[in-house]
């Protein structure tokens, strides 16, 4: 019961993406060139995202351990 | 509650339209009032102006939400790139081209077909076609048989199944009082009329087409509006596009409302006088151009204007709002202007004897100069008229083209009018309860759509009830649920309301029954919900909070 109402309620969202998008009154063809088109879109953010994000956290992690003194091994054998 | 009183008495009391009496106030140079003259009004203008209403007026357009006019505007992005892309492919013959183009030999001519009117109707309108210009095969009453039709290649063309769709709850004929029927007494007298005068009359009034009839309407209809005398034409459109430029011409100034049906547009371009279009039922705006217009004369020469002619509708249909009458009177008084009141769907509508716009406030019909209205609507026949001092109506006689050109309106047409306008006046003594019960009617939809949180634009006591839409895929999507919940519905969108505004435009109809309503209702609850329409926030903007600056109504004495 409840995986079909979860099921009612996707499809509810999916008719509401469809009617703000317009893809409601799209051909078949369209609708696919159009759907295609965001697939590609949401997965290049979501890739870009997993390759970029954990660096740039890491990169700010290490920014503010540097902030509070906290050197890292790593600095001091440079240094040396 | 004293302040009412005084100023319907003061307006029932000018003698003439036009303002040739003399103020009531005194002493009031420049037309501007300080304070106000009466000790017992506060210094508010909202009072002011509400004291000229004998009645609440209210009216609100609620503000589009900002995320819906943002998704809209998402909505119409995607149209129109695909539109480019769909223009692009037929272009370059990748795709069958369908819609018209230029023939091989005019290629290097002025494009015909790039505008934008053409861009959105190849791209966007086709893609919701369907919605509109659907074959009824009944009389368009209270319920409408429809026939059933598909499209095979997206609403490019259209075949017909043969099969018809019975009984869909009509809410779309400007059926106001209910007299599309095709039985009853207007029926009877209209078969009588017809195998005693036959349909046709081949000639125009001013030959051998003036039936007995026709007088016989006239005088009614003079006598329905309570003016000198009345002019009846064989289409309302005409009416007023051809009459128009019969009052008025070069060097008179037409002050028109934004918002104004066509054939008023037609009618003020035709007619070759300036025109300047004052802010939908904006008495500010309305003032403004009245008051530019007085000091400044025409434009160069600076002489003063011939005539200055206020263009305005009783009920607007498609913003479903009522005219604010009092005040535009009040302000063509003060400014001594004439004013030109179409009452295309308001006459039979409003007014608690059904005689329009001025029963409905209460107002005297000797202070419209022209009282133009159609019987298409509420009448349930074709053609319009116009009603005023005699004088005016024998000089359109003469000098209208619609009078001279027209063939007159065929006999069953007209009695079909009179019979339905005795039955509204009571004196064939038959129903006489069909204007309130289109007042109930109207009343009783409009409130339980505002409860289900629609936004509706409009008057409460007007029986055209737009509910807005705003996106493009929900104009298609609304028009096809309802149908096939069995309710027929009229959907509006560009080029007929701003671009984000489409709307379902709602007609309320005497004969609609409680029944019909609730069904109905709850068709467009169940609709909405699916559709995400109800948009309210219940935030009402009522027009008569907006402050009213320096709009005082007073006559000037000098």
């Amino acid at each position: 019961m409840d995986i079909k109402s979860m099921k009612n309620y996707l499809y509810w969202l999916y008719c509401q993406f469809e009617l703000i998008t317009c893809s409601y009154l799209m051909e078949p063809w369209e609708k696919l060139l159009f759907y295609s088109f965001n697939i590609t879109m949401l997965v290049m953010v979501l890739y870009i995202a997993y390759i970029f994000v954990p660096v740039h956290i890491t990169m700010a992690f290490q920014f503010f351990l540097h902030l509070f003194g906290n050197q890292h091994e790593n600095t001091v054998s440079i240094v040396k | 509650m004293e302040r009412p009183e005084r100023a319907g008495a003061a307006l029932g009391a000018q003698p003439r339209a036009n303002g040739c009496s003399g103020a009531a106030h005194g002493a009031l140079r420049n037309g501007y009032v300080r304070g106000l003259a009466a000790p017992d009004t506060q210094l508010n203008h909202i009072v002011h102006n509400g004291g000229l209403y004998k009645r609440p007026f209210n009216e609100a357009f609620e503000e589009t939400p900002m995320l819906v006019a943002v998704l809209t505007y998402v909505g119409y992005g995607v149209l129109t790139l695909f539109g480019y892309l769909r223009d692009f492919m037929r272009q370059w013959k990748i795709e069958k081209c369908q819609n018209a183009t230029e023939r091989e030999e005019q290629k290097d001519f002025v494009p015909l077909y790039q505008d934008f009117e053409n861009f959105y109707n190849r791209n966007l309108y086709m893609r919701i076609r369907d919605s509109w210009n659907r074959p009824i095969c009944s009389v368009p009453g209270a319920k409408v048989d429809m026939m059933e039709r598909v499209s095979h290649d997206y609403n490019w063309t259209f075949t017909y199944t043969g099969r018809v769709i019975k009984d869909i709850i009509n809410m779309g004929s400007y059926n106001y009082l209910g007299f599309a029927q095709k039985a009853g007494t207007c029926q009877e007298a209209a078969a009588k009329v017809l195998s005693q005068y036959g349909a046709g009359v081949c000639s125009t009034r001013q030959e051998m087409g003036n039936l007995d009839k026709h007088e016989e309407l006239e005088k009614l209809v003079a006598r329905f509006l309570g003016v000198e005398s009345a002019m009846a034409y064989g289409m309302g459109f005409a009416t007023n596009s051809m009459n128009i430029p019969a009052l008025v011409g070069k060097g008179c100034l037409i002050l028109s409302d934004e918002l104004n049906h066509a054939s008023l547009v037609l009618g003020a371009r035709l007619s070759g006088a300036t025109i300047r279009i004052f802010k939908h039922n904006n008495m500010q705006s309305l003032e403004k151009l009245l008051k530019d217009a007085i000091v400044h004369g025409q434009p160069r020469t600076r002489r003063p204007w011939k005539k200055i002619l206020i263009l305005v509708e009783g009920i607007y249909s498609m913003e479903g709002s009522i005219v604010r009458l009092p005040e535009v009177i009040a302000l063509k008084k003060k400014y001594k202007s004439y004013l030109y009141l179409d009452e295309a769907h308001s006459i039979g509508a409003l007014g608690p004897s059904g005689r329009g716009v001025v029963e409905y406030f209460g107002l005297s019909p000797e202070d419209v100069d022209v009282m133009m209205g159609t019987f298409t609507k509420s009448f349930g026949a074709a053609g319009g008229y116009i009603g005023g001092k005699k004088e005016l109506i024998d000089y359109l006689r003469t000098y209208s083209h619609s009078a001279v050109y027209a063939t007159s309106l065929s006999p069953p047409v007209v009695e079909q009018i009179i019979t339905s306008m005795k039955c509204i006046m009571g004196e064939d003594g038959t129903n006489v309860a069909r204007v309130q019960q289109l007042a109930e009617n109207t009343r009783y939809f409009r409130r339980r759509l505002k409860e289900m949180g629609f936004i509706i634009y409009g008057n409460e006591d007007s029986p055209v009830v737009p509910l807005m839409l705003y996106m493009p895929a929900k104009i298609g999507a609304f028009g096809r649920e309802m149908l096939k919940r069995n309710i027929g519905v009229v959907v509006v969108g560009f080029p007929a309301t701003p671009i984000i505004e489409s709307r379902a435009r709602f007609c309320l109809s005497a004969a609609h029954t409680k029944e019909m309503l609730d069904t109905a209702l709850k068709e467009i609850n169940e609709v909405g919900d699916l559709l995400q329409l109800k948009y309210s926030r219940h935030r009402l903007v009522p027009l008569l909070d907006r402050p009213f600056d320096e709009t005082t109504y007073e006559e000037t004495e000098d």
